[in-house]
């Protein structure tokens, strides 16, 4: 738990924009009418992608919209790190320099955001970037990586080097949107190189979507399929649903 | 190796779409009615016959902790709640399967929901993960629409939804009892228990917690039989496993293996070996931050499972492998990974907020060698009053990897301590107590 303080400058009022209230209804939705806390969460990171970052009125109107006392939001907000509770770069740069990554180089890295923007915590004097150390971000087999927040996402960049780093930074600068992922030559968490596994051509042709027998079917179902009665306190006849559950395959269909 | 016949996660890399028509083609959603038809007690008999344990961390029997469930559905609705909350470092499978494979996932909650008389299912996935979260969103949302979820899922005439959720960078929100204080709205703090979620867990109500890899694999275990399943690995080790292997190794990556193979063959026969060959090896993190390491001698001839691990005072896991070659400061490495932990306690237990604070402060200096000898053992015997003395196991995994250095390299410790004092000889009686 890290220390994590209110911003002593804070906007007099917050409102949800019409896309946001969309965003929040959507989530209201997922909750028992009397249930509706549960939303703390994604309404607070809602009005962080509203605004950037998370203020005592947005924390206020979170509050009186689920009908709770502004101090339990408080405290889930100061409790969970990935709430900004003050203003950020346009970019937000988060190094994860957990033991994964501190094996294959993270170190490095923090130096070049250290020379480039500033100490941990700094945002650069254009404004264009924050960056900060966080805690591991569960892709550590593209260690070192970091994910950058802005207003078009939240982004991993993954298997990176100083080089590569620094180029993402110049690439960000000029405003441009590198494809984020592994910044080698690799497809997602896959070894380097040729594929070993998942080659088998059989896997993807459609064999896979024939019907099938369960192994193991109860007796009393194999029954059900004779013609007879159902199982009893099965929950519905299991021939109604043939079709739906064996959808016909289609050849080679592998997008 | 694992023959890809026998792989379930068949999109791990995502070379292929993860969309529904393509899962379908892969075998997605086969014969899922029928499944159902077969009722519940048959659905959690196969997954027990299938010696599945769960893949999140603990290694508890998944079919068992099904069978936990009240079963007779009272006043108060029944839950399944998975478990996405991938936090343990080292640890990134569950991330290939929800962006790329999850109609497993989702198909898997149907099933293991229609078990337990669950109609309704929550998915709590980090918060970090906002991409996995979006293309989990659009595959439910295609369930939806093909009418394999929802009201009368799969023409079953059971009604079900799911909905995922997020979290906001908790690692203790991965602890259970804390995954449901967060999903109702609170600070992730754990719960103490009992009651078990299984009598009291989300809004009161009985509640299973199971991880992504455990739920994702329950229908393929089911289409293709448990005795095939469980003929994969060894007796009470069964199955197979996603393994996440990172570090020192030439090419780290996912792989899904079988259960119980050896660790040598897994780093070798995947990840191009260890960097610098195996003999440069120095240590292993066989399950993710959590477990003590394990030493190279260890290694040699280890394999990779729940039983064999923990015969070597390590553990499974998530099964997430941290290669550690001889050019680690393992004691440097260990700090890194207490600092991890005193970041992530929830504050709640005083040996553990407390505790993780001191140890990492002292791990710092015996990375730097400013230290007394005799240290070592009082942070042995620290650990040890923070292990076990806690809500929930945050205090545990803070205190094992420590107790795992000092098992295995406490020369190091001692080496870094003599060699300060030799370039430094008028500190050598300077105790520094712990802030």
């Amino acid at each position: 738990m890290s220390g994590r303080h209110l911003a002593e400058v804070q906007p007099d009022s917050f409102a949800f924009t019409e896309a946001s209230t969309k965003d929040v209804d959507f989530w209201l939705a997922k909750y028992p009418q009397e249930r509706k806390r549960s939303a703390v969460i994604p309404m607070l990171w809602i009005a962080q992608k509203q605004e950037g970052w998370v203020s005592v009125p947005a924390m206020e109107r979170i509050a009186e919209q689920l009908d709770m006392a502004y101090i339990r939001v408080l405290e889930v907000a100061t409790f969970y790190t990935m709430f900004n509770l003050t203003p950020v770069g346009e970019h937000l740069i988060q190094l994860c320099g957990t033991t994964p990554c501190m094996l294959r180089g993270s170190e490095a890295l923090k130096d070049v955001l250290a020379e480039r923007i500033g100490p941990k915590g700094a945002t650069s004097a254009d404004g264009k970037f924050t960056w900060m150390e966080v805690e591991c971000l569960g892709a550590c087999c593209n260690a070192p990586m970091i994910q950058i927040s802005n207003a078009e996402g939240d982004h991993y960049f993954e298997d990176l080097t100083p080089e590569s780093l620094g180029q993402l930074l110049d690439a960000f600068q000029r405003g441009e949107t590198p494809a984020a992922g592994p910044q080698i030559a690799r497809q997602t968490s896959a070894p380097e190189g040729d594929p070993i596994t998942l080659t088998d051509a059989t896997l993807f042709d459609g064999s896979r979507a024939k019907p099938i027998q369960l192994p193991n079917r109860p007796a009393p179902a194999a029954a059900a399929d004779d013609g007879g009665d159902p199982t009893p306190g099965k929950p519905f006849d299991s021939r109604d649903n043939q079709a739906a559950a064996t959808e016909t395959p289609k050849d080679k269909k592998d997008a | 190796m694992l023959e890809d016949k026998d792989r379930i996660f068949t999109n791990l890399y995502g070379r292929h779409d993860p969309g529904l028509e393509a899962a379908r083609q892969r075998g997605a959603w086969n014969g899922t009615a029928d499944i159902l038809s077969c009722g519940r007690d048959w659905i959690i008999d196969q997954v027990k016959a299938s010696g599945l344990r769960g893949r999140g961390g603990a290694g508890f029997p998944t079919g068992l902790k099904w069978s936990f469930m009240p079963k007779e559905v009272g006043a108060r609705p029944h839950y399944l709640v998975v478990n996405a909350d991938e936090s343990e470092p080292g640890t990134c499978k569950d991330r290939e399967m929800m962006r790329h494979d999850p109609h497993l996932l989702i198909e898997g909650c149907l099933v293991a929901s229609f078990a337990m008389q669950a109609h309704a299912c929550y998915i709590y996935i980090r918060g970090e993960y906002v991409d996995e979260r979006l293309a989990l969103e659009k595959a439910i949302a295609e369930a939806y629409q093909a009418g394999l979820v929802g009201k009368n899922a799969c023409g079953s005439g059971y009604d079900f939804d799911i909905y995922v959720h997020h979290g906001a960078g908790a690692y203790i929100c991965g602890e259970e009892t804390a995954l449901l204080e967060s999903l109702e709205g609170k600070k992730g703090q754990p719960r103490l228990k009992p009651p078990f979620p299984a009598n009291a867990g989300l809004y009161g109500c009985p509640t299973t917690v199971n991880n992504v890899e455990s739920i994702a694999v329950a229908p393929t275990i089911i289409r293709r039989g448990a005795e095939w399943f469980a003929g994969i690995g060894r007796e009470r080790n069964t199955g197979t496993k996603v393994f996440c292997i990172s570090g020192h190794v030439n090419k780290p990556c996912n792989v899904e293996e079988a259960m119980s193979i050896p660790l040598k063959e897994l780093i070798e026969t995947h990840c191009g070996g260890v960097r610098g060959g195996w003999d440069n090896l120095k240590a292993v993190i066989p399950g993710g931050s959590s477990v003590p390491l394990i030493p190279k001698e260890i290694c040699d001839d280890q394999i990779m499972d729940f039983d064999s691990l923990q015969k070597v005072k390590s553990g499974l896991g998530t099964a997430a492998v941290i290669v550690m070659d001889k050019s680690t400061d393992v004691v440097r490495a260990i700090a890194r990974i207490s600092y991890f932990y005193k970041h992530e306690s929830c504050g709640q237990c005083t040996p553990c907020r407390e505790g993780t604070g001191w140890m990492w402060r002292v791990l710092e200096r015996m990375a730097r060698g400013e230290a007394e000898m005799s240290e070592i053992d009082t942070l042995l015997d620290v650990a040890g009053q923070v292990e076990g003395h806690t809500i929930c196991a945050l205090g545990d995994a803070a205190a094992w990897p420590i107790q795992g250095l000092i098992r295995h390299f406490r020369h190091e410790i001692e080496d870094r301590i003599t060699s300060y004092r030799a370039s430094k000889p008028h500190v050598a009686a300077a105790a520094v107590a712990a802030e």
